[in-house]
């Protein structure tokens, strides 16, 4: 957009960029209060119908789609109360931490190829180190608010996120090792084509390990049955007990807001990003990769296929959040360092030596058939048909360098054939 | 188990004990002597057959009657009834014990009647010897922790006591 | 010292602290903290107050402070006729209202040595049982939403709606039902009622299965519960605990079969087996999840699997009563007048309530006014020993103990 701005429009540069960067911020924050309140209205109903409810059906007519924003208005209006022996400037200042961190970690989150906030070579990294600053409007709100209840709260956090920090990192490890890259963009594409190209089902180290990532992600951003730091049977409210009104909904943005933000990295990670499971795009031979409109609608797919996946994954976290009890403190942290921890290093070591030897992945050892052909020469198969001319069935070249290659629109001919 | 006998081996345990008795009653009761009470209690827990292991139950009758016309027909002194009642959960008995106390400890109003405390035979007795305490005015000797429990701290007054009467206020709320 | 393997133990090793397992970092200086849990908190299942003491996560002591529920019900017994007392048991175990009725009228009974008629007596076995499910239900789905999961609260509740439906349509009332009441009960049951009621055993039987395989056997659950808050037998005993409290210490007691025979007259001719683990089972088990490895007896989870078994048990109870209920031909009798005069004397009766068991004490100076009307609360009792349960536990396991005790503030404080 930058460039376009510069190039078309003849704008300076450092207006260009600040265009530039204003929109996408814009286009961020949107996503992301938007995702949250689509999401607060997605556990109403999700909890509704686990507990046998209906959730809201009033507010907005059907199904109680505005309710979320009904809440949102109504926490705008309440008073917003400060504890008077609270610290004032750390008690104001922390949700805004907690949103902020959540927030700049989507950024450099891809949404799909180019649809990225700001592409980072460092990417992962980025995104985990920014998620646990999270922690910090925890800490700062549980110990500005002069409430015991809150600062144990704020203090299980820092014990759990500190913990949980080592064995998540651990998990992100893999895909980058398997994609040589820290770039989100190019772990990605690298998972481009079938759904075999995942990393999930690269080989059996990488499928274990994903649940352990899914896991610790959870415990990360405090979901049942980890939310020992609001715990509100134990600790009232925990680290929020005093917080009311719009200062509250900014913790409960940041909570619902880095819940997408783990499902959507674990989708980029793992489960392909923007690729769906059957490369659809490059079997009708369009490629995402071009400036057109056909490009832009793939890549519009590729990103509603990613926010999908990501749903899916905050679905299942409130899945587990109605149904499991709480875990205690102790055995939160057994669940880490005995668990999680020594898990994730096992299949750190097994995964670097699959891919050492086996490097083609779990379809390597399963013997190449239809599933491992590159999507382009599927494509070439139906065009010339059953008894056309082709080559090798099977192919030699790494499927993901075939599935990355733009498709040809047209076939040699420039006719399709029907089977 | 239940009567003379029952009574014949209390009374050789702990000989002058026993007062008082009615076997006919409903609930059959011994009376025992207000000072004899905590070695009875402990005999009852660890010595007798059967051995009465549970308190379910402490309370306080306050047998006076405030109006003077009614005062003057009933056939008994005013005095204030303990009444413990317990329970084996081997022989799956009770016993009921009355320990009869002055209203008021040499008659002087205000100056709280004494027995000694069981809470070290049966430790449910703590709580239920403070709310007798803290209801119907029941001093109990050698209790560790004798504090009011259902009524505020600072209250004044036995509630249960029938010459009670509701304080008019109590800390700007009030009573009357 | 030498010891005969010849391994010298250093005093620092002699230190008994070390054998302490809650103490993790004994050599690192903390500060004590006090921390009010309650009157106002979600957890403490009414206006408990627990004054903590705390050393980071774990709590040294614990003290309960009752009294924020104080209603003054023995003052206001002293004043009323018995008949008119029956709404004030209702206020004390508002989750289990039938029970407490019966609790006072059985004890009245008792005093003036008045017999219901045998369709009464059916009747209540059929209501206090199913009293006895509804209370046992809001205290198993409450217990899950102290240990953090709160669908099972709303499935119980969904289940105990249906019997307070029951309750509303044999008296009017869906929560303080004064239905039970001295001499026998104010109305008979509706037409129709007993089918709904079948109707209700039948759809609630196999919705059992989903509480154990959501709590019971949960590993989430059982980690949380097993082996926490450990009550042994003859402190069980010796602080006066009751009910599931004092059967999940593995005595085997209960009062509508131990109990004095006007109550367990009630139940004559009913079959039923005390919930309580005796030779390592516990009755009919086969039926049931087995005991998880790490649970120990007396302990959290053991209080609250005895509460599921006593809903089975409750369960079949009623059914029981409503074969015999119907086969009664004879009237079911008013209940005694409301200044029906009392003869003069004492009765004491304890009930097992599904909280445990429940003490009414009436003394009588010969009118129908009670000289002294005393209720024995077995909430009281179980609570009193929470002091000990709590020492050296974490914080997390105060609402986990304190829920599995299953008290109610209402009968506490009375």
């Amino acid at each position: 957009m930058a460039s376009f701005l510069i190039n078309t429009l003849g704008l300076p540069a450092w207006l260009a960029w600040t265009i530039t960067a204003t929109v996408s911020a814009a286009l961020i924050l949107n996503v992301m209060a938007v995702g949250a309140l689509v999401f607060i209205w997605a556990e109403r109903k999700i909890a509704a119908r686990i507990q046998d409810r209906l959730g809201p059906t009033r507010t907005g007519g059907k199904f109680g789609w505005l309710q979320s924003v009904a809440d949102g208005i109504k926490l705008l209006a309440k008073e917003d109360l400060m504890p008077e022996g609270a610290d004032g400037l750390l008690f104001r200042i922390a949700p805004y931490v907690s949103f902020c961190a959540s927030f700049a970690a989507f950024i450099a989150l891809p949404f799909a190829f180019d649809f990225v906030g700001q592409r980072l070579n460092v990417g992962v990294f980025y995104v985990v180190a920014v998620l646990g600053l999270e922690v910090f409007g925890v800490i700062l709100a549980g110990y500005a608010s002069a409430s015991k209840w809150s600062l144990f709260g704020a203090m299980r956090e820092a014990a759990q996120v500190v913990s949980y920090e080592v064995p998540l990192g651990m998990c992100v490890v893999v895909p980058v090792m398997l994609a040589g890259s820290m770039d989100l963009v190019t772990i990605a594409e690298k998972q481009a084509g079938w759904f075999t190209n995942w990393y999930l089902f690269h080989d059996p180290f990488t499928f274990v390990i994903f649940w352990v990532y899914f896991t610790c992600a959870v415990a990360s951003v405090n979901r049942a049955p980890f939310d020992l730091a609001e715990a509100e049977s134990e600790l009232v409210a925990g680290f929020h007990t005093e917080y009311s009104g719009l200062r509250w909904s900014f913790f409960f943005m940041a909570e619902y807001g880095s819940m997408f933000l783990v499902s959507a990295l674990a989708s980029v990670l793992f489960l392909g990003g923007w690729n769906g499971p059957v490369p659809i795009a490059s079997l009708l031979g369009l490629s995402e990769g071009t400036g057109d409109t056909a490009g832009y609608l793939v890549r519009l797919v590729g990103c509603l296929n990613l926010i999908l996946k990501s749903t899916l994954g905050v679905v299942v976290m409130m899945w587990v959040r109605w149904t499991l009890p709480r875990l205690r403190i102790d055995q939160v942290m057994t669940t880490c360092l005995k668990y999680c921890t020594p898990i994730a290093a096992v299949m750190f070591a097994g995964a670097m030596l699959w891919s050492f030897f086996l490097p083609g992945g779990l379809v390597g050892i399963a013997g190449r058939r239809i599933l491992s052909r590159p999507a382009g020469e599927i494509r070439e198969g139906w065009l010339k048909g059953p008894g056309g001319r082709g080559r090798d069935v099977v192919s030699s070249r790494p499927i993901t360098e075939a599935a990355m290659m733009p498709a040809p629109l047209h076939s040699d001919d420039g006719r399709r054939v029907s089977r | 188990m239940r009567g003379s006998s029952f009574l014949e081996s209390l009374e050789s345990a702990c000989p002058g004990a026993v007062v008082g008795k009615n076997l006919e009653a409903i609930d059959p009761w011994i009376e025992i002597a207000a000072d004899r009470v905590e070695p009875v209690c402990r005999w009852l827990k660890h010595a007798s057959v059967p051995a009465f292991d549970s308190l379910e139950c402490i309370t306080a009758v306050d047998w006076f009657e405030p109006d003077p016309k009614k005062a003057a027909k009933v056939s008994w002194q005013p005095h204030l009834e303990l009444v413990y009642h317990l329970w084996s959960t081997a022989a799956k008995a009770s016993l009921v014990l009355k320990v009869k106390l002055p209203r008021w400890r040499n008659d002087v109003a205000g100056e709280l009647p004494e027995v000694a405390s069981v809470a070290g035979v049966w430790r449910t007795a703590d709580w239920h010897e403070r709310e007798v305490y803290d209801l119907s005015g029941v001093h109990f000797a050698g209790h560790p922790d004798l504090r009011r429990i259902l009524c505020p701290e600072d209250w004044v007054g036995y509630p249960l006591r029938k010459d009670y009467e509701q304080p008019i206020e109590y800390h700007g709320i009030r009573g009357r | 010292m030498d010891e005969p393997g010849g391994i010298s133990r250093g005093s620092l090793l002699e230190d008994p602290r070390l054998d302490d397992q809650r103490i993790i970092e004994f050599d690192v200086r903390t500060d004590e903290m006090l921390v009010n849990m309650g009157p106002q908190h979600p957890s403490t299942h009414g206006v408990l107050r627990l004054v903590l003491r705390t050393d980071g996560e774990i709590v040294s002591e614990v003290e309960p402070h009752i009294g924020y529920l104080h209603r003054c019900a023995e003052k206001i017994g002293e004043n009323l006729t018995h008949r008119q007392w029956i709404p004030y048991t209702d206020r004390m175990d508002y989750l289990a209202a039938m029970n407490m009725n019966l609790g006072w009228a059985l004890a009245v009974e008792k005093l003036m040595r008045h017999r219901v008629s045998e369709r009464a007596r059916h009747l209540r076995v059929l209501i206090a049982e199913l009293g006895r499910i509804s209370s046992h239900l809001v205290g198993m789905g409450a217990y899950g939403l102290d240990l953090g999961t709160f669908s099972p609260f709303l499935y119980a509740f969904r289940e105990r709606e249906k019997i307070l439906d029951l309750f509303e349509e044999a008296c009017g009332a869906r929560l303080t039902y004064s239905y039970i009441t001295v001499g026998g009960l104010t109305a008979d049951l509706p037409p129709g009622w007993l089918l709904k009621c079948e109707q209700f055993l039948d759809q609630f039987e196999p919705v059992i299965q989903e509480y154990h395989a959501l709590l019971t056997t949960n590993a989430i659950f059982v980690k949380r519960t097993a082996g926490i808050g450990v009550l042994p037998r003859e402190m069980a005993i010796d602080y006066g605990c009751s009910g599931p409290v004092l059967r999940g210490s593995g005595v085997d007691q209960d009062m509508r079969r131990d109990g004095e025979s006007i109550y367990t007259a009630m139940y004559d001719g009913y079959a039923f087996e005390v919930a309580v683990m005796k030779n390592g089972h516990y009755p009919r088990d086969h039926a049931y999840p087995p005991v998880p490895s790490d649970a120990v007896l007396g302990d959290c989870w053991h209080r609250f699997f005895v509460r599921m078994l006593e809903v089975v048990q409750s369960m079949d109870l009623v059914r029981q009563a409503i074969d015999r209920y119907s086969a009664c031909k004879e009237p079911l009798g008013e209940p005694l007048k409301l200044t029906e005069k009392m003869p003069a004397g004492d009765a004491y009766l304890e009930t097992e309530c599904p909280k445990g068991q429940m003490g009414f004490y009436v003394v009588s100076d010969g009118t129908a006014i009670p000289w002294r009307a005393r209720a024995r609360s077995s909430s009281f009792s179980n609570l009193s020993v929470l002091s000990e349960l709590c020492r050296g536990c974490l914080i997390a396991d105060v609402p986990a103990i304190v829920g599995s005790l299953d008290i109610v503030m209402g009968e506490i404080d009375r």
